[in-house]
């Protein structure tokens, strides 16, 4: 036991280290975009509050190229954000059974995701209705 | 005859009384398709070199000694097959996030010392005497901790964990899906005492879903169904007090 001098690995970079890191990363930053899109709509609540004008800026900015592109580049991460929630959701909810069998995990994802394209397609659907 | 093939692998080393840092070692060794990294290992250490240090026991995936990095990922080398690592060199490293006591072993004290702390074993809701026979239970109740029982006490889930590896006072994965077997169980009494080091700082909130846990898991555990089923459990626990009648 005299010898006994244990050696500690340095966790630097530890997230570079396994490409199963680099998804679980990736997934906890894109929740800085929605932080960030949800400032936009802040934005816009507090111009609405501030009269016509000030609303009608707002939306004017919004329709600036790249604020577009912003947009477009948003939903493809919000798109990652909600495939990588779905796919971490079965391990954070009880075993579900329906008619006595547990519902496997991918099943679960699935229905999340079917969920989510759902409501998306519902509110483009409401959005395109109040345009029109 | 076959030309028998050949597989180079890579050990990282550390030898506490040769007073240096860890460092590589490099061997070509002859395999079979049958072979596994133990095997491997075990050849090395019997034909080229015996000071190279592993834990090995059952050879069968059940005794979880032989955990380790191979290729960077938490792996029990017993069932690891060489043939589907070929052409190599085959990475092999003590398994991460653990202190290294000699070459692939780890010190395993303070996964232990945890191990007593979450009290794996049941305590009788109501104490039996002999005559009165033992403790009975529905397959429906066998159900609900089944699969969380079936952990071999093997540490891979330990390092896939960055969590832990940052913070070693983690309570970690293996051992919170162990507690869960045991507060799951119908004829367990203690489930408020465990609940304890659930909700603490060590407890299920240092987990930050990352799930690699479950995926390294040989015995498919799922310890991140485990702590995250928990982390429920502990808001319902917190919120119930302001509940009328509660606490």
């Amino acid at each position: 036991m005299a010898l006994r001098r244990t050696y500690v690995r340095s966790m630097d970079g530890w997230w570079r280290r396994d490409p199963f890191f680099i998804h679980y990363m990736a997934r906890e930053a894109t929740a800085v975009f929605v932080v960030a899109y949800a400032l936009i709509l802040l934005a816009g609540v507090i111009r609405l509050s501030q009269g016509e004008a000030a609303f009608g800026e707002w939306l004017e900015g919004l329709a600036n190229p790249w604020s577009i592109a912003f947009h477009v580049a948003l939903c493809a991460i919000f798109a990652y954000h909600t495939w990588s929630w779905f796919r971490i959701m079965p391990k954070t909810m009880p075993p579900v059974v329906v008619g006595g069998r547990r519902l496997p995990g991918a099943a679960i994802t699935a229905l999340g995701l079917a969920a989510a394209a759902i409501a998306s397609a519902a509110f483009v659907a409401f959005v395109a209705w109040l345009a029109s | 005859m076959p030309e028998p093939r050949t597989i180079t692998v890579e050990v990282l080393r550390y030898q506490p009384a040769k007073g240096t840092n860890p460092y590589v070692d490099r061997w070509t060794i002859p395999y079979t398709e049958d072979m596994s990294v133990l095997q491997g290992l075990q050849y090395i250490k019997d034909t080229l070199d015996g000071s190279l240090t592993f834990r090995w026991s059952c050879r069968m995936a059940i005794c979880g000694s032989c955990g380790m990095m191979i290729g960077g990922v938490p792996k029990l080398a017993c069932r690891t097959f060489l043939r589907d690592l070929a052409p190599g060199p085959v990475r092999v490293e003590a398994l991460a996030h653990f202190p290294i006591e000699r070459d692939l072993v780890v010190d395993a004290e303070d996964f232990v010392g945890k191990l007593e702390r979450i009290k794996p074993w049941i305590e009788p809701r109501e104490p039996r005497t002999l005559e009165e026979g033992p403790y009975t239970q529905t397959p429906a109740q066998l159900a609900r901790y089944e699969s969380f029982s079936h952990c071999i006490n093997c540490m891979l889930c330990y390092s896939a964990c960055p969590q832990y590896g940052l913070n070693p006072d983690f309570l970690g994965p293996g051992l919170t899906a162990l507690l869960h077997r045991y507060n799951s169980d119908s004829r367990d009494g203690a489930s408020a005492e465990r609940m304890q080091l659930v909700h603490s700082e060590e407890g299920v909130w240092s987990c930050t879903a990352v799930g690699y846990c479950s995926e390294v898991c040989p015995k498919q555990v799922d310890p991140a169904n485990a702590v995250n089923v928990n982390k429920t459990a502990s808001a319902i626990d917190w919120f119930a007090r302001f509940l009328p009648g509660k606490r």
